[in-house]
């Protein structure tokens, strides 16, 4: 980056907002964080906005709307680097459950007033939209993992980010496998690692918010728990959770559906 | 001036707009424009295990995470006739503690101040008293480490489940704030010294107030529903007092009374209700800041939160004192069908949440109304009590003083537009 002093726009779609808030809550770094960089565009920290084009882009939530899906469209030709944050930009989020409902419950709600409502059937990833440099998982995300991307670039380098799935961090941590050892059902070697295995250190069992760890072997881990769920469906639900719409979570959920072992 | 336009409220959580329209000094149109998109969780909520709904509730708002997840912990509770041990219950309000620190501490100095600092944000508060700020993030951060400690992270944390916790959090990470605490509680009542001496607009509105009440604490989990005006419900009866409608510029739906009237919740209601519950740092700040309760200026609201604060740290140092874990975290779950509702205090105010469980634990109804959803009638109702006073400004001076008012009130626009499923469903009938 040429600029010594990047600009920075935080934009937010269908979300919770927890993503942003991790901006806020670097409560040890937020202050030298604005030194190094320009917060130009920041609706929810300020009511100061610095006008385009951006040196980069984060985005948090996903496009539910047909206003949103024209929306990131012009951030995208304003922004040099655009980095979707956290799981409903990355994969929908909690809102692409809608997607596996059937989208004519809403249609009663939809025709009558057309006028009151706007919004799509689907809930989608940012980069079914637009060009994403940069993925960043995690419901919320990893505010280190963050940090970390922002300083890579800041320093023209790649950002170190675990290519690894959730298993790795509870042996690293010590944390003894609430799968193996306590039989308690856990996605956590389909899942990507970042959130540091909070929830088996937690003792209970990863429920994916990280999304799909690229290599994990889905079909394996589908016969290993649903051999031990404590509810019919449990290992269903796992998958299509708040990253369910993730490609290697959807796909691990059909099959479970296909086989005809759920009837949900 | 013919209209005021906001077309994006700038440090409030969520996406919303303000329009005033005016006519010979008077407002004839308001609308608090929420187009935030609709959220189906409701609908999401759906054939969901039980056990999963802390999980997704949390998911509607990144800022009080934890509110949704007591809330819907003790609505499901309730449907099956679990009482949760007194150490779960003491955990639980000291998490609450934290979420009221954090939140609080976020729109006190980063959201509401900078309007009464004449700058934009904290940034730029930050340039000309950067001790401030500073003290504000350290503040804020105690509030996030009690969640981290109990729940693993502070945004959408992961210990709590229906029947308490999933295991009980180690004491040490918790000990170890208490220096911290003990700094946090001088600094909220440096706070309040503070708040008090800052330049609110007058503004004076007659409301009706409603919190939570509980005879032997602050209220905050548990109790009744109280309302100034005299309206006592149990919890389990609060939709026979309060409704909500759905309105057309609005992706979130309208509250208020079964006698047609606007009601605020939120801080300044749960200090003007329960001040008589407070610990004895929040009693000597009232009393020695000369805080005149009740407080009816929508602005003050900023005192009330600072109030809170001290509480809140005053609260979160006794029961970390206190925390000495014994027997089970949660308790074994018999399923069975049933009914319950539960409501807490999140920071923005009273959180209520219905679910109907069936045999298998699988939620077949969910309904929950959010606080900003209460509050929504009530901004737009004070927009048009602001208006006369504002016409003679400059516009940008009317423009900021309608959007303070706005600010003021916490809204948290990504909770409030959590409702459609619950209105397709009446629609389908």
């Amino acid at each position: 980056m040429t600029n010594p002093k990047p600009t920075v726009a935080v934009y937010k779609f269908s979300s919770c907002d927890g993503c942003q808030l991790s901006l806020l809550n670097m409560e040890d770094e937020l202050l030298n964080l604005a030194e190094a960089i320009d917060i130009a565009f920041f609706i929810e920290a300020s009511r100061a906005t610095k006008p385009g084009p951006y040196d980069i882009a984060l985005v948090e939530g996903s496009v539910t709307t047909p206003h949103e899906a024209e929306r990131i469209k012009e951030i995208r030709q304003e922004a040099k680097i655009l980095i979707a944050l956290g799981t409903c930009a990355t994969a929908g989020g909690v809102q692409a459950l809608r997607n596996f409902t059937d989208a004519s419950k809403y249609a009663d709600v939809v025709y009558a007033h057309p006028e009151f409502l706007h919004y799509l059937p689907t809930a989608t990833p940012i980069a079914d939209h637009v060009k994403v440099d940069l993925e960043l998982w995690g419901c919320p995300v990893n505010k280190m993992q963050v940090i970390e991307v922002i300083v890579a670039l800041l320093n023209g380098r790649k950002p170190n980010l675990p290519a690894y799935p959730v298993c790795l961090e509870c042996k690293r941590r010590g944390t003894v496998c609430v799968l193996v050892d306590k039989g308690i059902p856990c996605i956590g070697p389909a899942t990507q690692a970042g959130c540091g295995a909070l929830c088996p250190t937690n003792g209970r069992g990863c429920y994916g918010c990280f999304g799909p760890y690229r290599d994990a072997n889905s079909n394996s881990l589908t016969n290993t728990l649903q051999a031990m769920e404590r509810y019919p469906g449990e290992t269903l639900r796992l998958f299509r959770g708040i990253s369910g719409n993730a490609p290697l979570f959807r796909k691990a959920a059909d099959a479970i559906l296909s086989n005809g072992k759920e009837t949900k | 001036m013919k209209t005021i336009e906001v077309p994006a409220l700038a440090r409030v959580e969520g996406e919303g707009g303000l329009y005033i329209g005016l006519d010979n000094g008077k407002a004839v149109e308001i609308r608090l424009d929420i187009y935030e998109p609709p959220r189906f969780f409701e609908g999401f909520l759906r054939d969901r295990f039980l056990q999963e709904v802390p999980d997704i509730t949390a998911r509607i708002c990144g800022i009080c995470p934890v509110a949704y997840q007591m809330s819907s912990a003790f609505a499901l509770e309730n449907a099956l006739g679990i009482k949760i041990a007194p150490q779960v219950r003491a955990l639980r309000r000291l998490m609450y503690c934290g979420e009221y620190i954090e939140s609080h501490a976020l729109h006190i100095y980063l959201l509401q101040a900078p309007d009464l600092l004449g700058k934009e944000s904290a940034f730029e508060v930050a340039a000309i008293a950067p001790d401030v700020v500073k003290n504000a993030l350290r503040l804020k951060k105690i509030g996030n480490e009690i969640l981290k400690a109990i729940g693993g992270r502070s945004v959408h944390p992961v210990n709590v489940c229906i029947g308490g916790f999933y295991q009980w959090p180690d004491a040490r990470p918790l000990k170890v704030l208490l220096p911290e605490l003990e700094w946090g509680l001088q600094a909220a009542l440096d706070c309040v010294k503070w708040a008090v001496t800052l330049p609110y607009p007058e503004l004076e509105i007659d409301y009706e107030f409603v919190a939570l009440h509980h005879p032997n604490e602050y209220g905050i989990i548990e109790g009744e529903v109280w309302s100034s005006k005299g309206r006592k419900l149990s919890i389990a009866d609060y939709e026979k007092g309060y409704i909500e409608e759905h309105v057309k510029h609005s992706n979130a739906l309208h509250g208020h009374t079964v006698d047609g009237d606007t009601y605020q919740v939120g801080p300044i209601a749960r200090l003007n209700i329960n001040h008589e519950q407070l610990l004895p740092n929040a009693q000597k700040a009232l009393k020695e800041n000369k805080i005149k309760l009740p407080i009816k200026n929508p602005y003050k609201s900023l005192i009330a939160r600072a109030v809170e604060l001290v509480q809140a740290y005053e609260e979160a140092i006794q029961l970390v004192q206190a925390y000495k874990p014994e027997g089970p975290a949660h308790v074994d779950l018999k399923l069975k069908a049933g009914e319950g509702a539960g409501a807490t205090e999140a920071p923005r105010g009273l959180l209520y949440h219905r679910y109907q469980i069936d045999d298998h634990g699988l939620i077949k109804f969910a309904k929950i109304t959010p606080p900003t959803a209460q509050n929504l009638p009530r901004i737009e109702a004070d927009l048009f009590q602001l208006a006369p006073k504002i016409v003679k400004m400059p516009e940008a001076e009317a423009t900021l003083t309608a959007e303070h008012l706005v600010r003021s009130y916490d809204p948290c626009i990504s909770c409030a537009t959590h409702f459609l499923k619950l209105n397709v469903e009446e629609k389908g009938k």
